[in-house]
């Protein structure tokens, strides 16, 4: 018993972990694929067949489904954007010395800790347009009164504003890291050349940086791409599809409609285009490093 | 290597516990109760967060100290309720008893996938069911919406019908009666509409799926349905003429933001005082006339659905009833709540406490209706009498129509009715029709 532990102990130690990854990340993946291509529905009260690529066949002609990806797209895109011009702007004025600064960091750190439901739900009430508190403060100053989540155009911007308001704080506190790494050389040489403070930042600070950015930004867009508390808290989805992202759209057809196999197919499809963008990024970026 | 001789001889002992605990079990027969047959069993109870059940939740206990039966309550939100249900029963191991459902909405889907026991064997069981509890005395349209290929899928609970809620003081001021047609509506919601001071003239849902039944006595009265034999038949003029109606008074007089409301909404609104008149189930005639709920509670009106083209049409539909899990383990104990809750005496006291109830013999009951707010139960007849026995189209894939049907009344809101819908309709018309031709 114990010389079989003790030979084998570097299969052993990882075998927890290893089942672990296997039974809650590995098995949903693989079943996930097996129902898309069958014709499991609840709604039709009959055992699921196999149908081979049908469900994507009808996923590439869905106008709902390409909807949702472009909406996806647009929300990870403004939410993500905005978030990294933030959060590294927040990061530089941070990275310095000044009375009250860890108050200061534990403060903008809040909202990443605060439950994404309540958030949804807060926020909902903020942006009701007769009684919410967005559109009083707008009145306040003079401001024409927004409709926020209850209008095509702006429920996607408003969207982003939550997801804005809460992940930004990461952002800036992955750079705020990486700004510590850093070496002081570059920047004594810079200055010794006589370099203004923006050079420094445009020409040493940003490419030293830029790695760290890269990793904040990739995480941040994975995350963002499968965001799916705040807005089936605020919306559902609407007004009408308005902010039915592919997540949404996927809940929906599972847990609405019932189609698991319609909605696994849709969740691949999901799954392949992270996957995919992700790999590209990585991609891109070893060839910079080159 | 002493430490790990201990670990060994702990996880035996450890083991050898589980294993005995498994067996021994303590085998002294319980003394059976002849009155509390079903005394120590537990039963899990799935309740939607809807008045009926705040109204019923106080009252547990009693059911608890008469039978010996423990209740395990858990509430959700409607649509959770439904996601939950759903998940949990189709995995084939769920532990719920007792759930609220929506008859109209999923008795067909939980009877083609055996979700919901048979109550009718509980029901037909003379030992189980007293004949005097009269399952006949529940309302005809009930019955027959619980009812799938002849299984009894729930029992009805609660029943609902549209009802044009408004409010007095403003009515009075402006010189106005309460609206007898759909024409009547627009003019009243135009002339009471006060932006500037944040009163809108009228408030209904218009949330892409949930404003599906609150729109339907609108389609009823314009002369149209949703399905008419097993056809899509809300794509006729008629239908046309309702979605253009419902968009253009939700649009030009309606709150900002219409298109994101559900009842939720819709109610804060109106019992804020931000609205004049609202079309809603008549269910939250408690909460709008409750002082500690509502700011207009002196001022809230009740009308008859306003009469369309075509007449007068609201539904009376039966809107929650109770089922048993197929998979319940305690269906016996479950019964005896179902027969509870739904026993004529409980349906007496839900109806006092303003739950519009399945039970004819509570509605001829003078007591239980004598604290409703004046003009509301006058109300209730006039519409049970003409009123249409569904609020959406009844088949399986109903959230997926809903949906459908709910995408062409967003868009005439948007477009404040005035633009053509015919692409719209017929767009959604061939996917109700496609999901239709699979049922």
């Amino acid at each position: 018993m114990k010389s079989f532990i003790e030979k084998n102990v570097r299969w052993l130690f990882p075998l927890p972990g290893a089942l672990f990854i296997l039974a809650m990340m590995v098995f949903p993946v693989l079943y996930t694929f097996w129902v898309s291509l069958t014709d499991w529905s609840l709604a039709s009260g009959r055992e699921a067949h196999f149908i081979g690529l049908k469900n994507f066949e009808v996923l590439i002609m869905d106008a709902r489904f390409y909807n949702a990806l472009k909406l996806t797209i647009y929300f990870t895109g403004l939410a993500v954007g905005v978030e990294t011009v933030l959060g590294v702007g927040i990061a530089i004025l941070l990275n310095r010395e000044f009375r009250g600064k860890n108050t200061f960091k534990t403060i903008l750190l809040l909202p990443m800790v605060a439950t994404p439901v309540a958030i949804g739900l807060c926020w909902t009430l903020f942006y009701e347009p007769t009684v919410g508190l967005a559109n009083y403060t707008l009145r306040q100053f003079g401001l024409p009164a927004i409709k926020w989540l209850a209008d095509q155009t702006t429920v996607i911007p408003s969207l982003a504003l939550v997801d804005i308001w809460e992940w930004t704080p990461m952002i800036a506190l992955i750079v705020m890291a990486g700004l510590a790494a850093l070496p002081a050389e570059p920047f004594e040489a810079a200055v010794v050349d006589g370099a203004t403070s923006w050079q420094v930042f445009r020409h040493v600070t940003l490419p030293l940086l830029a790695p760290t950015i890269l990793v904040a930004v990739v995480l941040r867009s994975i995350d963002a791409f499968k965001t799916f508390d705040i807005i089936y808290t605020m919306t559902n989805g609407g007004p009408g599809y308005a902010s039915e992202t592919m997540n949404i759209y996927a809940y929906t057809l599972g847990f609405q409609y019932f189609r698991f196999g319609a909605a696994s197919s849709a969740l691949v499809a999901l799954l392949a285009l992270v996957l995919g963008s992700s790999l590209i990024v990585l991609y891109l970026r070893r060839r910079w490093e080159v | 290597m002493k430490t790990k001789k201990w670990v060994t001889v702990l996880l035996i002992v450890m083991f050898a516990l589980t294993v005995a605990g498994c067996g021994g079990s303590d085998k002294k027969e319980p003394v059976k109760d002849m009155k509390k047959p079903y005394a120590g069993q537990t039963i899990r109870v799935l309740f939607a967060n809807h008045p009926w059940a705040e109204a019923i939740k106080p009252l547990l206990a009693e059911f608890e100290k008469e039978t010996g039966i423990t209740v395990k309550a858990e509430s959700y939100s409607e649509k959770n309720l439904s996601d939950k249900l759903t998940v949990e029963l189709a995995t084939g191991s769920s532990t719920i008893d007792v759930y609220m459902s929506r008859p109209l909405q999923e008795a067909k889907l939980f009877a083609k996938n055996k979700w919901a026991a048979d109550l009718k064997p509980f029901i037909t069981d003379p030992s189980k069911t007293p004949a005097d509890w009269d399952w006949n005395d529940n309302k005809k349209s009930a019955i027959a919406a619980v009812t799938v290929n002849g299984v009894i899928v729930s029992s009805p609970i609660v029943g609902e019908w549209s009802t044009l809620y408004y409010r007095k003081d403003l009515f009075e001021k402006a010189g106005l009666k309460p609206p007898a047609t759909l024409e009547e509506l627009e003019a009243a919601a135009k002339k009471l509409n006060d932006p500037a001071n944040g009163v809108a003239g009228f408030v209904a849902r218009g949330n892409r799926g949930a404003a599906v039944t609150q729109f339907s006595p609108f389609l009823y009265s314009f002369g149209a349905d949703f399905i008419k034999d097993g056809k899509v038949a809300f794509d006729t003029p008629e239908g046309m003429e309702a979605f253009k109606f419902y968009g253009r008074i939700l649009k030009n007089y309606g709150p900002p933001g219409v298109t994101n409301m559900s009842w939720e909404q819709a109610i804060v609104v109106f019992s804020s005082g931000k609205a004049a008149m609202w079309i809603d189930a008549a269910v939250f005639a408690g909460q709008v006339t409750d002082k500690t709920k509502s700011q207009v509670a002196d001022q809230v009106g009740f009308a008859v659905f306003p009469a369309g083209p075509k007449g007068s049409k609201p539904y009376d539909a039966v809107a929650w009833g109770l089922g048993i899990s197929s998979q319940s383990k305690s269906k016996d104990a479950s019964w005896e709540f179902i027969k509870w809750a739904n026993s004529k005496s409980m349906m007496k006291k839900m109806l006092a406490a303003g739950i519009p109830v399945t039970r004819n013999s509570a509605w001829a009951d003078k007591e239980a209706t004598s604290k409703y707010p004046p003009g509301f139960a006058d109300v209730a007849q006039k519409s049970g009498a003409i009123a249409v026995p569904y609020d959406r189209p009844v088949m399986t894939a109903v959230g997926e129509a809903r949906d459908a049907i709910g995408t062409i009344i967003v868009k005439a809101i948007e477009t404040g009715g005035a633009e053509d819908l015919t692409p719209v309709i017929k767009e959604q018309a061939k996917i109700v029709n496609d999901l239709l031709s699979k049922e």
